[in-house]
């Protein structure tokens, strides 16, 4: 492994099903997970859609990958950042979302919540923090 | 290629993974068993058991690290290391216990 | 004659349910599915344009909001649920189908 951690950034930006982005990205961070890197996901725009609580694909002869971003904290995947302009624009409060957590193993296995609602601002500064930032 | 067992023919991609997750049956692990020269035991089928949960749960087959940590949390702190997993399974729990299990080869084993 | 329009793309990515609201008169359908169904939910963004389309009917196609976790309640008011049938027979019914890709 190399010893230089890199902070990666994964941009959601597209909904689910109706492009693959979506699940390609996932597919990505899951792999990259076994680097042993600084890893964060952000949630803009319809990629907020992604993490929508509820989604039953029983009728449509798709995958349902909504649950697989609760295995993201067994990837040590714990940072996902949500937007909160994208949120408003579609009518959605963090309520709507499927709620995501990771545990501790240094806090006793402590469930902690990984989904960060940030504004756009705030976000822009996360970006200029990081090595390395791939768009899906 | 196939697997052929209880009469049915269970087909197979060029890695000999199960092309169709839903046709498996315990038969299908009993003859990727033999033809790997092992023999399950109940210790083998809490692992191929676990990872048809995990799967079922959360659509992915999980990565040796994942399933380490996890079978650790579930079945005991004796069993979560790389050491007895691949005590068990000798080409590696990831790609032979998922393989028996049915599911795809796991995400993020490369 | 009637016309029965098609969105499948969602309403903030591409400009296909505007478009569509621009050419939609008095007394014809626009159906959304796929990612188009996004234009259906409540309180969003362009909840009001769809609103204010008079004497046009919307439908939204079941899976599609199944799959997305759009339920019942997150739904404008105003719109049909439909399924694959009814996709069906919406287009036999009107004379033209206009798709909006």
């Amino acid at each position: 492994m190399s010893e230089t951690i890199k902070k990666f950034m994964y941009l959601n930006r597209r909904a689910p099903y109706g492009t693959i982005y979506a699940w390609e990205s996932l597919e990505v961070v899951l792999i990259g997970a076994a680097f042993d890197q600084d890893v964060s996901l952000a949630f803009i725009g319809d990629g907020v859609y992604q993490l929508l609580e509820g989604q039953d694909t029983s009728e449509s002869d798709m995958k349902n990958f909504s649950t697989t971003y609760k295995a993201l904290g067994d990837y040590d995947v714990t940072k996902l950042y949500v937007e909160k302009e994208s949120l408003e624009e579609r009518g959605l409060t963090l309520d709507d979302l499927m709620p995501l957590t990771w545990e501790d193993e240094d806090d006793d296995w402590a469930e902690k919540d990984s989904i960060r609602l940030v504004s756009r601002a705030e976000l822009a500064d996360v970006l200029d923090d990081q090595d390395i930032v791939y768009s899906f | 290629m196939a697997i052929e067992a209880n009469g049915k023919v269970f087909e197979t991609d060029e890695e000999g993974y199960l092309v169709t997750l839903a046709d498996w049956e315990p038969v299908v692990a009993e003859e990727m068993a033999k033809e790997d020269d092992l023999e399950l035991t109940d210790e083998h089928w809490d692992i191929i058991n676990f990872l048809r949960e995990y799967y079922e749960e959360y659509q992915i087959a999980p990565a040796v690290r994942v399933l380490t940590k996890a079978v650790g949390k579930k079945l005991g702190k004796e069993k979560g290391n790389s050491k007895y997993l691949y005590g068990l399974f000798p080409y590696g729990p990831g790609k032979q216990a998922c393989r028996f299990a049915g599911l795809p080869k796991p995400t993020g084993c490369i | 004659m009637s016309t029965l329009h098609t969105v499948n793309k969602s309403p903030f990515e591409k400009n296909s349910l505007a478009d569509c609201l621009g050419y939609a008169k008095e007394g014809s359908a626009v159906l959304m599915y796929e990612d188009g169904v996004y234009g259906a939910m409540k309180g969003n963004a362009v909840a009001e344009k769809v609103a204010a389309a008079s004497g046009v009917k919307f439908y939204a196609l079941g899976p599609d909001l199944k799959a997305r976790g759009i339920s019942e309640e997150k739904l404008a008011e105003g719109i049909e649920v439909v399924d694959y049938a009814g996709f069906v027979n919406l287009a036999v019914e009107n004379d033209i189908v206009s798709a909006w890709v």
